[in-house]
């Protein structure tokens, strides 16, 4: 099942399709395959069913649900959702229910839209692959031997095995394109500020974006308009309103600048990678626009800078799960190693390593060769973009060096799989937007993704290009 | 094993970020965060002197909010949440040390 | 200020850091009541409990509250950044404590006390207060108790560290700044300055050193809830340290608690290199950055503080702005009604007198400074003695009538020069041996004297007669 968000919604606000009936519609697909792909985490049947017949009784009443009317969309489980379990995949949030909702849910919730459960990730967002999840792994609806990438591997393969057209992912260094390219999906990470991170559990705060996936650009566009937008609740949110991407969907890329990144397409990218990109660069030079090698010498230092950042900010924003106020306790005779025993139980392999990769890159006499000196390579990154974006409108890359891996191909070496987010981690680090669109698939029939970069606030140029490479995959 | 950071740096490590290692754990993650710390030499290598280093992607600034109050959460449901409360108050074990 | 509290040769040095939590209606970082005394963990959301997935925003209020402290005492205000303190502790919902940290918003200013003395203040900083944990099972104190409960109601409530530099070196001086700051705090506005509800906190950093040698090292006294215990546990500490530096021991660096009830100070924890708090920039919060614009606008509004009133009463009065009444005056806030009366053109000397001391009840505030001036021209006329004239002040405070009726109605009228002289040659009949150490004695034996005479002539007169004129006489009549 590929149903589109869009047609889904425009036949539930028309009446000719109950929102109930494309839940349960929805639901049948869960059924028939979750065991074996395990997107879910949980999967919120009465409340989905319960928002479904509001929404039907809002068309009824001849109101208008909104723009996702019943539309299933399923949540990563690192956002907060009032009174539904939210784990984030780790043992240590077990059986938490959040006294309050997200910003991005309260907005779907207003668009009409039908949250149907929670979808597995990398424990705390922290991987590639969604094999470090305290609930197991999720694998790829493409091919149930590989990986569907990560950290929203959940989401991801939600989307690719029909069990929604819709879902959230957050993307830090590449958790939403990652696996988007992985499953055969679409994956936008939106302009740092765009989506208010308000009730999204951090990873890394000034890395961290929420954003979509769908089947289609348009069903992604469609979604990034409700969920975009400021938010006072959250202080980084830029103070403008959701970006006009639809209504410029169609414009083509006619004259529009395209730099394939250079840097991006050399050493470690698979051949049969990079050969798409170069495919998605000449279908893009034939719908008019003027394609260069683009140079981004600072991009290299990218996965570095980041490897320090993402696990300091996340050694702080971690340091509140201590068995004090909610979620797991291992109980010990003093608060000091009761709030050890709960940490050391409650956190995975990888989420230690972070935890104490970032103490040490902000601990005293190593922060100014670390936290600092990645923060300053951060800049350097920034006006290296700068510098491309006054030549060109978009830029061009691989998301992923490789089509979708199998499962324990990296995870005995930590820096093989860190390697994976070469190509998605500097958008994070820059702030501006990236998205990931299928085209054609790989030599092993998986498929490849292209992404799409563009300067901060220009997703409306990201999201036309991405769909003219959209009507152009092979 | 590598130069780049000791087996003692990471216990150290481990106890500001309040975890237990066991003594393999402790050579497995010291060895890890040597390969990362290794991989980071480009970037520790690069002068970067009078390069302003960047915090927040998006610049903003006196993102302020008025003083009004607004809503606060149910206590109880709040409390039911918590591992252990008595008197409506989260309840831990013996603290040993005073805040700093 | 001199001290005798130590030792010949060495010198205490002072230097405190006052949290005063600021007057706003909510959080420093959201919209959670901040709120003293309410049933715990009621005033909570997700901010204040540091939920996953909230988010600070930062209150407006608070930053305008700290800017007039700032501008206050004599702060340069400055873009600022606000950071994350990391450690492990119940009471902080974050397990990191969000403070400006190496970019404050007011830095270097100063504040001048009662005396004259100026004392630095090296920033004055926002951050947020943390919970607050009972502890229980023993005496309610930290050590011996079972288990701790915690009540997060107080976490997020904004606080302002005010530091000021090692510029204090005596008790009272440190309890003078105190004092001087909390004035200065409920004059901005700022906070309400209540240290017995905990919301102005007072450590001290105490040294003690040779003059002219480097500081000694020094200890961070905390649990100092009064300006009395803040006096008692500084001259404590001083004394210790010089009694450990003189047994040829050093002093270690620590942190150490005040027992009031013990009187003294003992170690609470020791500064360890493990106490790496890993500062870094708050990424969820942005950089502040006040214009000059509404700076200034602060600056416009803020009423007098206390040393610019002291100094325009005392210019006012004819007196140096260190006297003692003009301090009292302005502590109390009957600095107005000082001012309006001297513009009557009442005698400055018997208005700061009244004032000072006969002004201290109910109703104080509201005398009609025309009716003080009233009772002064009396008083000075010679119509009313100083001890009449207080007695009718108290009846006009009371009753807003006017001095000279309420003296009328009292009887009083001034004592004739005849009948005054008669009482004082039979008090002086009455006591030779006085009489005769009075006149032959020198000025200090005098000066006891003359009290001596005065109140035997008023105890002989009810009170009627001036005290002054019992003086001018009694030194007359010496001179022969």
């Amino acid at each position: 099942m590929s149903g589109s968000a869009l047609e889904l919604a425009a036949a539930v606000r028309r009446g000719t399709r109950s929102a109930v009936d494309v839940l349960d519609e929805h639901r049948a697909a869960i059924e028939a395959t979750e065991l074996q792909i395990h997107a879910f985490n949980l999967v919120t049947a009465a409340e989905a069913r319960a928002a479904a017949e509001e929404v039907d009784r809002t068309v009824a009443a001849g109101d208008d649900p909104g723009p996702l009317a019943g539309v299933p969309i399923a949540l990563k489980d690192n956002l907060c959702t009032r009174g539904i379990p939210t784990t984030c995949s780790s043992k240590i949030l077990d059986g938490w229910l959040p006294p309050y909702d997200a910003t991005v849910v309260q907005r779907l919730a207003a668009a009409g839209a039908v949250p149907i459960g929670k979808t597995n990730l990398d424990e705390f967002a922290m991987g590639s692959s969604t094999e470090n999840s305290a609930f197991g792994p999720t694998r790829n609806p493409r091919d149930l031997t590989r990986v569907p990438g990560g950290s929203s591997g959940g989401s991801a393969a939600a989307v690719a095995a029909g069990f929604a057209p819709l879902s959230l992912g957050s993307d830090t260094g590449g958790s939403i394109r990652q696996p988007a390219a992985l499953c055969g999906v679409v994956g936008v990470k939106p302009t740092y500020g765009r989506v208010s991170r308000y009730g999204l559990i951090a990873f890394a705060s000034s890395l961290d974006q929420i954003g979509p996936f769908a089947n289609t650009v348009a069903d992604a566009a469609q979604l990034l308009e409700v969920i975009a937008g400021h938010d006072p609740r959250d202080s980084t949110s830029i103070p403008e309103g959701p970006p006009a991407v639809s209504e410029h969907l169609l414009d083509g890329v006619d004259g529009l600048r395209v730099g394939v990144v250079t840097e991006l397409l050399g050493e470690g990218i698979a051949p049969d990678v990079a050969a798409r990109v170069r495919e998605a660069a000449e279908a893009l030079a034939a719908a008019g626009a003027k394609v260069e090698e683009a140079s981004v010498p600072a991009a290299i230092y990218g996965l570095s800078a980041y490897y320090l950042i993402a696990p300091a900010e996340a050694s702080s924003n971690l340091a509140r799960f201590d068995g004090v106020r909610y979620g797991l306790r291992v109980n010990a005779p003093t608060t000091n190693e009761m709030m050890i025993a709960t940490r050391t139980a409650g956190f995975g392999a990888e989420v230690k390593r972070r935890i104490m990769l970032g103490t040490y890159a902000l601990s005293a006499g190593y922060y100014d060769a670390y936290y600092g000196q990645a923060q300053r390579v951060r800049t350097l990154i920034a006006r290296d973009f700068a510098a491309a974006y006054e030549q060109f409108d978009v830029l061009l890359s691989p998301t992923s060096p490789t089509t979708a891996f199998a499962f324990g191909d990296k995870t005995a070496d930590p820096l093989t799989m860190y390697l994976n987010d070469v190509c998605t981690i500097p958008s994070n680090l820059v702030g501006d937007p990236a998205m990931s669109v299928p085209f054609g698939t790989g030599a092993d029939g998986l498929p490849v993704g292209v992404q799409v970069l563009a300067p901060a606030l220009a997703e409306a140029t990201m999201f036309r290009t991405a769909a003219v490479l959209e009507g152009a995959a092979p | 094993m590598s130069d780049r950071i000791s087996r003692d740096a990471v216990a150290h490590v481990a106890r500001l970020a309040n975890l237990a290692l066991t003594d393999d754990e402790l050579d497995t993650y010291t060895a890890q965060l040597a390969d990362v710390l290794a991989h980071a030499a480009d970037v520790e290598a690069l002068d970067l002197a009078g390069v302003e280093p960047t915090t927040h992607p998006y610049p903003l600034t006196n993102v302020l909010r008025a003083d009004v109050v607004g809503p606060t959460l149910d206590r109880d449901e709040v409390l039911a949440a918590a591992p252990a409360v008595a008197d409506d108050r989260f309840s831990v074990p013996t603290i040993l040390g005073e805040a700093p | 200020m001199t001290t005798t509290l130590l030792p010949e040769g060495w010198e205490l040095i002072v230097g405190l850091e006052v949290h005063a939590e600021l007057a706003t209606a909510t959080k420093m970082f959201s919209a959670a009541p901040n709120m003293f005394g309410d049933d715990p963990n009621t005033n909570i959301d997700p901010v204040t409990l540091g939920l996953p997935g909230s988010l600070p925003v930062l209150n407006e209020k608070a930053v305008e509250l700290a800017i007039r402290l700032g501008l206050a005492v004599h702060c340069s205000v400055e873009p600022s950044v606000f950071s994350r303190k990391n450690y492990f502790y119940p009471d902080m919902p974050k397990d990191f404590q969000i403070s400006q940290y190496d970019k404050p918003i007011n830095v270097d200013g100063w504040l001048e006390l009662p005396d004259g003395t100026v004392i630095g203040i090296e920033r004055a900083h926002l951050e947020e207060d943390t919970g607050k944990s009972s502890h229980m099972g023993g005496d309610g104190r930290i050590h011996g108790a079972s288990h701790s409960l915690v009540d997060y109601n107080r976490a997020g409530v904004p606080l302002l560290e005010i530091v000021s530099r090692p510029d204090i070196r005596t008790p009272d001086q440190a309890k003078a700044y105190v004092s001087e700051l909390r004035s200065i705090l409920v004059a901005t506005g700022a906070s309400d300055g209540k240290m017995e509800e905990g919301s102005m906190r007072v450590d001290a950093n105490v040294s003690v050193h040779h003059p002219g040698e480097p500081f000694g090292t020094r200890c961070e006294i905390k649990n100092l809830n009064s300006l009395r215990s803040l006096g008692r546990a500084i001259e404590y500490e001083a004394r210790r340290q010089v009694d450990v530096l003189e047994a040829g021991e050093t002093i270690r660096q620590e942190t150490r608690h005040w027992n009031e009830a013990e009187g003294r100070t003992s170690t609470m924890r020791v500064k360890e290199d493990a106490d790496d708090y890993r500062y870094f920039p708050e990424p969820d919060l942005v950089p502040l950055a006040p214009s000059a614009e509404w700076i200034e606008q602060i600056r416009a509004d803020l009423p007098p503080m206390p040393a610019e009133r002291r100094a325009r009463l005392a210019a006012a009065a004819g007196v140096p702005k260190t006297t003692d009444s003009v301090a009292v005056i302005v502590e109390r806030d009957l600095d107005g009604l000082a001012l309006a009366t001297l513009e009557l053109g009442a005698d400055p000397g018997r208005v700061l007198v009244h004032v000072e001391q006969n002004l201290s009840g109910d109703g104080s505030a509201e005398l009609r400074p025309d009716l003080l001036a009233a009772l002064i021209a009396l008083e000075t006329g010679g119509e009313l003695t100083a001890t009449q004239a207080k007695q009718v002040l108290a009846d006009v405070v009371a009753t807003g009538a006017d001095p000279a009726e309420v003296a009328k109605a009292k009887g009083f009228e001034a004592m004739s020069s005849d009948a005054l002289f008669t009482a004082i040659d039979e008090i002086i009949a009455g006591s030779p041996d006085e009489w005769e150490r009075f006149r032959t004695g020198d000025q200090k034996a005098r000066g006891k004297l003359t009290g001596f005479f005065v109140g035997q002539v008023m105890k002989a007169t009810r009170g009627q007669a001036d005290g002054g004129a019992v003086t001018a006489r009694l030194n007359e009549l010496a001179a022969g």
